[in-house]
């Protein structure tokens, strides 16, 4: 039953996320390639762009930002669900049973979320700067050499290891911030709805934190 | 048989049990009645264990169940099958998997035991062919009726019904009662019922405990009840022109 409901979890949470995901990182990769643009010249090199996309993508965009648009998603879907089986009463049925409702309910959101949002967030990278060169190259704004020698240009490979550390730890926010509130909620539809707001809100807010506390740490 | 001994509860400064004592009879259908906020519904919570009582205790057939730590609390759990006000059936899941998943939790039957259970169980309450079909689809009378084919899935020695008939049509109403009362025969089970339908009281009851304002003020059977003598029962007993017009012609 537990491996059942985790190989759905990872479903909801990572597969049903690939559309957003992939939307998002594309257009992001290609605005950024096309604001880098706009910003250097002159005595500032070409192969800047390539460089400052994958930065941007690679430390930031993908490991932070998915992560937030997720907790929206994601985060609001784990508590309204969790919430609406608590005031329908389903988690008392489960406890009833003798079932732990926390480990059978939360357990493998989490588990799940933990496992699958690198995987999304390295989508997320891969896709973004692909949509960078793409864009670059089509408007005429760098050439294919030029990007690439960008991308490689003082490549830190520590960079994707503190990238997908911020991701592992956000995954968990922000699956086990709207368990808590959707498990603890009550009152009826009106509760289930406040519950969910406070769990995207909450989300947001501890990810934003703990991605400058990680930051510090890894990175100075 | 379930006692309850000397059972308080509080939430804050108010005060919701006051010390309920109370015995739960087997292979009978004991009601629980009362008003509105009266303390029913949290009476049945501390007995089942949803809520910890402030002091007191429940024992189920003399194993004191308040004393017990969550993982021996586990055996006993899942001799209790409980049917909820709105159903509480998990919405994801198809009537006979909602009947199947206390099976595939706690019973070693194999697979095809399983389901062999679950539709007997389904057909118990007339609902075999309802099987496939997610609780949305079936009416709040069809998913009482899934609700109490899960709570027997385990073959329950206990069992608990809040508010069975809230939201039905009275002859619904008298569909759910009676399965109620002859499943508790069938399964020789200690059924307790809370409920403020007096339709209901009258056509399923063996025992009635009267709860107000947290105390149980009277206890009794069906036939007693109409008999009255305290007051705040009668007020509530007889707030219909139908239960007085009963009275009058007794």
């Amino acid at each position: 039953m537990f491996f059942r409901s985790f190989v759905a979890e990872l479903e909801a949470i990572g597969t049903q996320s690939v559309g957003i995901v992939a939307l998002l990182s594309v257009f992001m990769g290609a605005v950024i390639c096309l604001q880098t643009a706009h910003q250097i010249g002159g005595w500032i090199p070409v192969y800047t762009i390539g460089f400052t996309v994958r930065q941007t993508m690679i430390l930031e965009f993908s490991p932070t930002l998915i992560p937030v648009i997720l907790s929206g998603k994601v985060g609001s879907s784990i508590a309204s669900q969790l919430g609406k089986m608590r005031v329908d009463e389903q988690i008392d049925a489960l406890e009833i049973m003798g079932v732990n409702s926390a480990a059978y309910l939360v357990l493998p959101k989490i588990l799940a979320g933990v496992l699958i949002i690198p995987f999304l967030v390295v989508l997320s990278m891969v896709l973004g700067i692909g949509a960078g060169a793409w864009v670059g190259v089509t408007t005429g704004v760098s050439s294919l050499a030029d990007f690439e020698y960008g991308m490689q240009v003082d490549f830190k490979s520590f960079d994707v290891v503190y990238a997908l550390t911020k991701t592992t730890v956000f995954g968990f926010l922000l699956t086990s911030v709207p368990a808590y509130h959707g498990f603890h909620a009550s009152g009826g539809a009106l509760g289930v709805g406040q519950s969910s707001t406070r769990a995207v809100v909450w989300s947001v807010v501890l990810i934003m934190v703990s991605n400058l506390v990680l930051t510090s740490l890894l990175l100075n | 048989m379930i006692r309850l001994h000397d059972i308080h509860k509080s939430f804050g400064d108010h005060k919701v049990l006051k010390g309920i004592t109370a015995e739960f009879l087997t292979s009978k259908v004991n009601y629980v009645i009362g008003r509105s906020g009266s303390g029913k519904s949290v009476l049945t919570k501390c007995t089942v264990g949803l809520i910890e009582p402030d002091s007191g205790h429940v024992t189920y057939d003399d194993r004191n169940f308040t004393a017990m730590s969550r993982k021996e609390r586990k055996g006993i759990r899942q001799e209790i099958g409980m049917l909820f006000q709105g159903g509480a059936l998990f919405d994801s899941l198809t009537v006979v998997e909602n009947v199947k998943f206390p099976l595939r939790m706690f019973s070693d039957l194999p697979a095809s035991g399983i389901a062999d259970r679950a539709m007997d169980c389904l057909r118990r309450v007339e609902l075999e062919a309802a099987a496939d079909r997610l609780p949305s689809e079936v009416s709040g009378g069809m998913q009482k009726r899934v609700g109490i084919a899960r709570a027997i899935a385990m073959n329950p020695k206990y069992l608990f019904c809040d508010e069975p008939n809230s939201g039905l049509d009275p002859q619904t109403a008298i569909v759910i009662d009676n399965l109620i009362k002859d499943i508790t025969r069938e399964y020789d089970m200690t059924t307790v019922v809370v409920s403020h339908d007096m339709n209901s009281v009258m056509e399923a009851s063996d025992t009635i405990h009267f709860v107000h304002e947290g105390q149980i003020l009277w206890h009794g059977d069906r036939h007693q009840l109409l008999a009255g003598g305290v007051r705040e029962l009668e007020e509530f007993v007889f707030a219909s022109d139908l239960m007085r017009t009963i009275r009058k012609r007794r």
